[in-house]
């Protein structure tokens, strides 16, 4: 992990946002914590009902309240509580301090402005920058993701670029001020596997020359395995295990992550050597009704009867590497030792 | 190219296209001439019974283009498609639906697929109602119920409505309806790739299942690579609307000979992080020409590569 000295850049206490809906409340973040320091690139893992995208939202004022609500908890970034800071402070953060990058390019940009008014907005609100300054910069973000001919391209519609053009123009958008901290939901997920290994390399460059730290939100396990410094496992809108990438990768401790490397085929894999996939079971948590206790066990063959009947709290994973950190009764390395011996 | 595109003795193809092709006609402006989009051009290959065929490309390549028009729901511009031996093209409307029993197609979205307002047991049934006509409504029953187990679902869901499942159940309702009418092959259209990451292997293992049981051939059309890696015997890489590399998976795996296919198997992430940061401090390899590809070359037994134009 870089940085881990000092206070941390984020610091995400206790968060808990709940749903209003016709079918009842549904807790989508049921008190989550953890912290992210300048630099560190934290990939986030999870599947539909994680609460993967919705923490985030959150932190940025940018769930619809209602039917959303933050029912608890605190996000200090920089110091200051993001959850208590009234809007129109929100939205200098926003922006200026924290970038953000979506899945979907086309619904986020406006397709009635060109590009260069959409980049221009944020400079000049938040960088007070004048009209021909403002333009210069957009131009240098243009060149810095990569898009030739920029000058030119500057007064062009969104509908005139490509998908992985668009996605590099919101790129640009993200870091138009120089963000601390860059939050990426699913940000190549909508994209070819090619655009997405250039948009993947493009961070990496943009990260080294502007050290700024990232939240990388993602369901791709081979895209947290490059990019992350931490990774985060979430699961009915909680953290079920955090760590190092090499060491989550190489030595999980919580069921799910193991099931979730294990479901991958393995690239490099001929048709010779080959099992059946070693699948998970059941669905995702109907998040209307989650089941008691810790919400994987109804899918999970290593649960203990106590996980069935109370939330294991994150702690340190006895015998892993410090900082790696699990929320688990059952002691998943012993339990894979009992199957190895014959 | 020759005609033999498959690998071994295959006795007969279940499904063979030979030099498909689909243009779209763009816009016309009044006075103006008409252009037309080449969305696939002179493509063509068998797919044996029981055989698994890949088929990827980035998005605009043709994939789906292909898949519909094998199937005739897009009937090709140009070229042949024979389904066990009659070419489709010849068939009369009434053969056409007649044979549609025995080529079915799963597509991305499951919830698209169903019906909101017709519970998933009538929505299966229906493929019997439509085709079988003469079956008695408890036949009926029983098959659909029968179905369900064999996809995996508690024949008790038949009387639920497609909102009242997960996606990966959904595929699963899917699934049941294609397999319904014992068809020999299945055009499977990113049938995963709208699913959880915890669900993808449960339809892929659950579609390997139903191949090796009743003996279906797929033509499977993904960008997920290692997903097609692992499910696929052979597998077709397309760009531009055209077949640029062709052979089994493992070879084309192994040793990858179009610019295009090796730069499209360099760019998939790999779930190690040292390998995964390696792979992308390594340069990645450029783009290559403009250029449309060239005529299928057969490098190796079974391994056709697209020539340089």
């Amino acid at each position: 992990m870089t940085g881990s000295v000092g206070p941390p850049l984020l610091d995400v206490r206790d968060l808990r946002v709940a749903f209003d809906t016709e079918g009842g409340v549904v807790h989508a973040v049921n008190g989550i914590s953890y912290t992210l320091h300048e630099g560190e690139t934290l990939g986030v893992v999870g599947e539909s009902g994680s609460g993967k995208s919705v923490h985030v939202l959150a932190m940025l004022g940018l769930i619809p309240r209602p039917p959303g609500r933050i029912v608890g908890g605190q996000v200090l970034f920089r110091g200051r509580d993001l959850l208590a800071l009234p809007e129109r402070h929100l939205r200098r953060v926003r922006g200026a301090e924290i970038g953000f990058v979506f899945q979907d390019p086309m619904s986020s940009l406006n397709p009635g402005m060109t590009v260069a008014a959409q980049i221009i907005e944020p400079l000049r609100i938040h960088l007070g920058l004048d009209r021909r300054a403002a333009r210069a910069r957009a131009r240098d973000l243009l060149d810095l993701v990569r898009i030739p001919d920029a000058a030119a391209r500057l007064d062009q519609y969104p509908h005139e670029f490509s998908g992985g053009q668009r996605q590099r123009v919101m790129i640009a958008i993200g870091l138009a001020c120089r963000p601390k901290l860059l939050i990426a939901d699913e940000a190549t997920t909508a994209l070819d596997v090619t655009v997405q290994a250039e948009i993947i390399a493009l961070v990496q460059e943009l990260k080294r020359e502007l050290g700024m730290a990232i939240i990388w939100i993602t369901h791709d396990l081979g895209v947290v395995a490059g990019l992350s410094d931490t990774v985060q496992v979430m699961y009915a809108g909680r953290i079920l295990e955090r760590g190092p990438v090499d060491d989550i990768f190489r030595d999980p401790r919580n069921a799910y992550t193991l099931g979730l490397l294990r479901s991958l085929p393995d690239l490099s894999r001929g048709r010779a050597g080959r099992r059946r996939l070693q699948q998970i079971d059941g669905s995702p948590p109907d998040m209307h009704h989650p089941p008691p206790g810790d919400p994987f066990a109804p899918r999970n063959t290593y649960a203990t009867p106590r996980c069935r009947t109370e939330m294991p709290p994150l702690i340190q994973a006895p015998g892993a590497a410090p900082g790696h950190l699990v929320a688990a009764w059952y002691d998943l390395p012993a339990r894979l030792a009992e199957e190895r011996a014959p | 190219m020759t005609a033999r595109l498959s690998l071994g003795a295959t006795p007969r193809p279940v499904i063979s296209v030979r030099h498909l092709s689909k243009a779209y006609p763009l816009r016309v402006w009044w006075g103006g001439r008409g252009h037309v989009f080449q969305a696939v051009r002179d493509v063509s290959f068998d797919i044996a019974p029981g055989e698994t065929l890949g088929l990827v490309g980035e998005s605009g390549s043709g994939k789906s283009t292909i898949g519909r028009a094998v199937t005739m729901l897009n009937p090709p511009t140009a070229g042949t498609v024979a389904f066990e031996g009659t070419d489709l093209a010849t068939l009369t409307p009434q053969a056409m639906r007649r044979m549609r029993s025995r080529i079915q197609t799963v597509f991305q979205d499951p919830y698209a697929a169903l019906n909101p307002r017709m519970s998933v047991g009538a929505y299966v049934a229906e493929a019997f109602r439509l085709h079988r006509p003469e079956m008695a409504a408890q036949d009926r029953r029983d098959a659909v119920a029968q179905l369900f187990g064999r996809v995996g679902l508690d024949p008790v869901f038949m009387v639920r409505y497609p909102h009242q499942f997960s996606g990966g159940q959904r595929q699963r309702i899917c699934i049941a309806r294609a397999i319904a009418l014992k068809p020999s092959f299945i055009v499977a259209d990113e049938p995963i790739a709208a699913l959880d990451v915890s669900i993808q292997a449960q339809v892929v293992n659950l579609l390997q299942d139903l191949q090796a049981d009743l003996g279906l051939s797929y033509l499977f059309i993904s960008h997920d690579l290692r997903m097609v890696r692992y499910l696929c015997h052979r597998v077709a890489v397309l760009w531009r609307g055209r077949i640029v590399e062709l052979a089994e998976s493992d070879r084309l795996y192994d040793d990858p000979r179009h610019p295009y296919t090796r730069r499209l198997l360099a760019a998939v992430p790999l779930p190690d992080p040292a390998a995964e940061r390696a792979r992308l401090a390594a340069a990645a390899p450029a783009p290559h020409g403009a250029g449309l590809p060239g005529d299928l070359v057969e490098v190796a037994p079974g391994h056709w590569v697209a020539a340089e134009d």
